[in-house]
Parts: C-alpha cells; sequence; structure tokens
C-alpha cells in the first residue's frame, strides 16, 4: 500500500532522512517514533506530497509520489505537526472549504459533513471561530480536516501532542474505531501512546530506522531483555562465583557491598526466568534473600538503547541505571 | 520537484481557493481600514490636483495613483502566501489534491478582485467630473483599464514577495521595493548612460501607463503589462517549487 524505498531528504547540507525504507500494508496501524528532530514529521511530509524527496521513491497505491501527486493527495488524509488551521474561519467554513477543495460532489457534501461532525463530536462548535475554541476541539477540527474526503490512509503527525489525559484518550478510542478500515501513519515521541494504538512501530533516529516490528515484539531488537535485581543480607565476598554458574544467566554485576547488603544484579538470556533459580542457590548457600525484582525491558528501555549513540556500544550500563529508576517508581 | 506546468487546471479548485481569500479578507477589518484609507488619499489628491490647475482633468491624479499603488497592493498581497507560512496552513493546502499553478491563481485572482474593487470604487470621483464639467470620457475608461493593469503587474509582484517570507512585513517592504523600482525606472533614464535608457525606459511602467492614460491603447503596452506580470508569476511558482 505504501512502499518506500531508500528515501534521503536533505535541508541544504543537512540529512534529515538518510536513506529508509518501509512498506506498509493495508489496515496497519503504525506508529513513527523517535526523539525529537529524528526525521519523523519529514518522512511524513514526504508520504503526504508536501516535501519532495531528495532521492529515494515512494509509491503509495502504486501511484509514485512525485510523477501523481494529486492522485495520491486525494487518498491521503493528513493533520500536520502542531495542527495548523485557518483561525481566522469559523468551524463550518472551514470543512465546507476543504470539503470543496477535496472535490468531494456538491451532493455528496451535507452527508458527508454531517457524518464527520457527529464522528468528531464537533456538533456545538460549528459556528465558532476556530482561534476560540480549545485545544481539544481544535485538534478534532484538524481530525475531522484530514478524513472529511473518507481517505484510505491516514496520516497524523503527532496528533495527540498538547492535549490532556482525557483528550488523548478520545483521540486514541477515535484511531481504534478506524482500525481495519484505513491504514493510519501516526508519529510521536510518547511511548505509551505507540504501546496504546500501533500495532506495528518504526523506531528512527538520524534519519535512519533503528527498528521496525511489532509493537509486543520490538524489545527483542535488544538483548538481554531482562533483568533480576537480587538483595541479599550481609556482606557477601564472592557473590558473583556463586551465582555465575546458573544456566540463562547472561551478565552479572555486583552493584553495592556493605557488611549489612549485598545487591546484584543479572541480566537473563532472553525469556528466561531466573527467580526460582537464584532462590534456590540461595537457599544451598545458606544465603538470605531480602528482595527480588524482575524488570521487563519496557518499550521505553527498548526506545533508549536504540536512539541514543552511546548507548548502543555500552548500553547494558545505562539499561541498569533505566531499569533502577523503574524499580524505584513501581515501588 | 521537477516544475511542471500542469496544463490540466480546475477552475474550480481556483474558485473555491478564491472565495475563501475573498472571503477572509473581508472578515478582517484590516479590509475596511485599508480600502478606506486608499479612497480617502485619491480622493484628496484627485480633489486637491483638480484646484491646483483649475481644470477637469484626470492626468495628475493617475500619475499620483501609480504611486498610490506601490503603497496599497503590497498592503493586500502581502498575506496571501507568507501568512500561510507562517500559520503552517501552506502545509494543509499544499496536501490538498490542487496543483501549485491553481493555488498561485486562485490567491492571484483574490488579489486582483480585491483591488479591482478599490479602484472600481474610485470611478466616484471622475464620475463626478461630469456634472461639473466635460472632460473626455475616452480618456477615464483608457485610464482605468491603464489601472486595471498596472494592479495586475502590481499583484504578481507582491505575490511573489509573499512567497519567498514567511514574515508579512519582509513580503510588504520586498514589493515595494520592487514595484518602487519599476515605477522609478521610467523617470530617472535621464540620469543614465546612453545605453540603458532604452532598457529602462522599456521595463519601467511610466512610458505604458503613459500612453494607456492618454486614451491610447495598443499592444505594446498590453503586452509589457502581461509578460511581466508572468515574469513575477513563474517566479513565484518557481519559489513554491524550491520551498519544497
Amino acid at each position: 500500500m505504501i512502499d518506500v524505498k531508500d528515501l534521503v531528504k536533505c535541508y541544504g547540507t543537512e540529512q534529515a532522512v538518510a536513506g529508509i525504507s518501509f512498506s506498509v500494508t493495508p489496515g496497519e496501524i503504525v506508529g513513527f517514533l523517535g526523539p525529537n528532530g529524528a526525521g519523523k514529521t519529514t518522512t511524513l511530509r514526504v508520504l503526504t506530497g508536501y516535501l519532495a524527496p531528495t532521492s529515494g521513491q515512494v509509491n503509495i497505491l502504486n501511484y509514485n509520489i512525485e510523477k501523481n501527486p494529486i492522485e495520491v493527495k486525494k487518498r491521503i488524509g493528513y493533520l500536520p505537526e502542531s495542527n495548523p488551521l485557518y483561525y481566522e474561519m469559523n468551524v463550518l467554513d472551514y470543512l465546507m472549504f476543504i470539503a470543496e477543495l477535496r472535490g468531494i460532489e456538491k451532493e455528496n457534501i451535507k452527508n458527508r459533513l454531517s457524518d464527520i461532525i457527529y464522528l468528531c463530536g464537533i456538533k456545538d462548535v460549528l459556528s465558532k471561530n476556530i482561534s476560540n475554541l480549545s485545544k481539544g476541539y481544535k485538534q478534532r477540527v484538524g481530525i475531522a480536516q484530514a478524513m472529511i474526503h473518507n481517505p484510505d490512509i491516514l496520516i497524523m503527525d503527532e496528533p495527540t501532542s498538547g492535549l490532556d489525559p482525557n483528550q488523548i484518550i478520545e483521540i486514541r478510542d477515535l484511531i481504534k474505531n478506524l482500525r481495519k478500515e484505513k491504514t493510519i501513519i501516526l508519529s510521536t515521541h510518547i511511548l505509551s501512546e505507540v504501546q496504546a494504538t500501533c500495532d506495528r512501530v518504526i523506531i528512527i533516529n538520524k534519519g535512519k530506522i533503528v527498528a521496525d516490528g511489532k509493537t509486543g515484539e520490538i524489545n527483542k531488537f535488544v538483548t538481554g531483555n531482562e533483568e533480576l535485581t537480587v538483595k541479599l543480607k550481609g556482606g557477601i565476598e564472592n557473590t558473583a562465583e556463586i551465582f555465575l554458574d546458573i544456566h540463562g544467566i547472561s551478565e552479572l554485576n555486583v552493584k553495592s557491598i556493605s557488611h549489612a547488603l549485598t545487591e546484584i544484579k543479572i541480566i537473563s538470556k532472553q525469556g528466561i526466568d531466573l527467580r526460582e533459580k537464584v532462590f534456590n542457590r540461595a537457599v544451598e548457600r545458606k544465603l538470605v534473600i531480602l528482595e527480588q525484582t524482575r524488570t521487563i525491558l519496557s518499550l521505553e528501555d527498548v526506545f533508549r538503547m536504540l536512539t541514543q549513540d552511546d548507548v548502543t556500544h555500552s548500553g547494558k550500563e545505562k539499561v541498569s541505571k533505566k531499569a533502577e529508576k523503574n524499580n524505584d517508581s513501581e515501588i | 520537484m521537477t516544475q511542471k506546468f500542469d496544463s490540466n487546471i480546475n477552475f474550480n479548485n481556483i474558485w473555491v481557493i478564491f472565495k475563501r481569500e475573498i472571503k477572509t479578507f473581508f472578515d478582517s477589518p484590516m479590509a475596511y481600514i485599508v480600502i478606506v484609507t486608499f479612497l480617502i488619499m485619491t480622493g484628496w489628491f484627485f480633489s486637491s490636483t483638480i484646484f491646483l490647475i483649475n481644470q477637469a482633468t484626470i492626468e495628475g491624479y493617475l500619475d499620483i495613483l501609480s504611486l498610490v499603488f506601490i503603497f496599497f497592493v503590497p498592503a493586500i498581497t502581502m498575506r496571501l502566501f507568507a501568512e500561510e507560512y507562517k500559520s503552517g496552513t501552506i502545509e494543509i493546502i499544499a496536501t490538498m489534491p490542487v496543483t501549485d499553478n491553481e493555488i498561485i491563481l486562485g490567491k492571484y485572482l483574490a488579489g486582483f478582485g480585491i483591488m479591482a474593487i478599490a479602484i472600481l470604487l474610485t470611478l466616484f470621483y471622475p464620475v463626478c467630473l461630469l456634472f461639473i464639467s466635460s472632460p473626455h470620457v475616452g480618456t477615464i475608461i483608457g485610464s482605468y483599464l491603464g489601472l486595471l493593469f498596472l494592479a495586475m503587474f502590481y499583484i504578481s509582484i507582491g505575490i511573489f514577495a509573499s512567497s519567498i517570507t514567511k514574515n508579512q512585513i519582509i513580503a510588504f517592504l520586498v514589493s515595494f521595493i520592487i514595484c518602487f523600482f519599476f515605477f522609478i525606472a521610467g523617470k530617472i533614464i535621464g540620469m543614465l548612460p546612453g545605453t540603458l535608457v532604452s532598457i529602462f525606459e522599456y521595463i519601467g511602467i511610466d512610458s505604458h501607463f503613459n500612453n494607456i492614460t492618454k486614451g491610447l491603447i495598443n499592444s505594446r503596452d498590453i503586452i509589457y503589462y502581461i509578460s511581466a506580470s508572468a515574469f513575477f508569476y513563474i517566479l513565484t511558482l518557481r519559489m513554491i517549487n524550491i520551498r519544497k
């Protein structure tokens, strides 16, 4: 449905998108994830035909974006970043303007408008000036704008940014309701958003794709994805030797030793739960376990590992720190 | 993107964009301030020249009008693209199934429509002359045709200036400077070396504008206005493409 091949976009000499390729199948909800300035917005702008690619191919529904921009644009609904609107217009005039530009036939405009007004819940604000609307309503008007022509593909750049939690949930529900009917690409730097709405996540950093996979599977991109923190009573000198031969341990670090407490961190191989084995080993050696905490790397950790340059090399150290923070907040 | 002159121009799209621009303009108080100021200024210049030379003629008035245009056309055209770039709505309109030509033409015609309304309102003054004396009606019609051509040219400059920036003040100043250049080019030929005289005389508006206001409508002057407008139109199209 959407095919992007070796897409490069430069601003002057600066490469905002440095050769990315991906394809999207019909009905997928794809989350574009990346830190600010990673090239998300630029990629989406190329997909919608707003920016021209410096090199590479973009085909949408078998139309080339450069050769057939009008055909592509007809089939895409787009909510740009920060949701620009003609503030001086009222909501109905604005949607009317968009509907006419979208080339919806005169006899269908009324039906289409009332459908979209119902779907986006903007009936009460139709005669208001857009500049007087709250941010949540502005966002709904923006989404109404993007969907007025019932497009096959919906592209939304940070659709929930700046909204309050209730509004975020409303927008997410709206997106979920469109599932299966439409192909949706949305960008965000909020991880929970991807987990909440998307089937698939593409993580992009410095103009390159660093990970691409199903939302549930994306943490497989990072090795050692389970971490166990164990606190043992007393100062134990050779802890590492005691536990290291347990099957499934990929790494073990002694974090701190004092006369009262020894804390170790164990990173296990994929999908292995070490808690029982560690417990048994401790019992064998007559050690007292005060606390065991298991941390499964969240998407957030994966994201950090993939998008922070220095992390990819000495990743584990940072990840431990991160996981530590997580524990604190969970406790 | 390679520049294409898409021959398939959809007039409905131009109409939709034109309509929105006109509506936005007249919905804001800015429109009335600009037009009323324009009418007051032109009215004052009109009446003062008549009483000064005590003749029922509009020649001096027209000359001043071409100067007044240099201020008013940029005031009308400055927001056409700059505002869209500033608020980001250009991203909405550029991702609609419309071509760049349709967008520019819609805005161009809106600018021209507003200017045409302002110009036609000033017809009130020469019509007044008809009651107190007998001015040459052909000259008046010719002059007003000349004014419309001049507006057409200046608006293409104004739209180009608006397409290069997101700052309306810069758009205003750039179009003011370019318009002023064409205004002054024909007036400074006395100070130029011989080789440049004929060039400046041709590109300046003076020679062409004076012909038309005398009631002489010839193809040479019309071609001048149309080709000069087309030149800035193409520059605008280029500019919009470069910004992609």
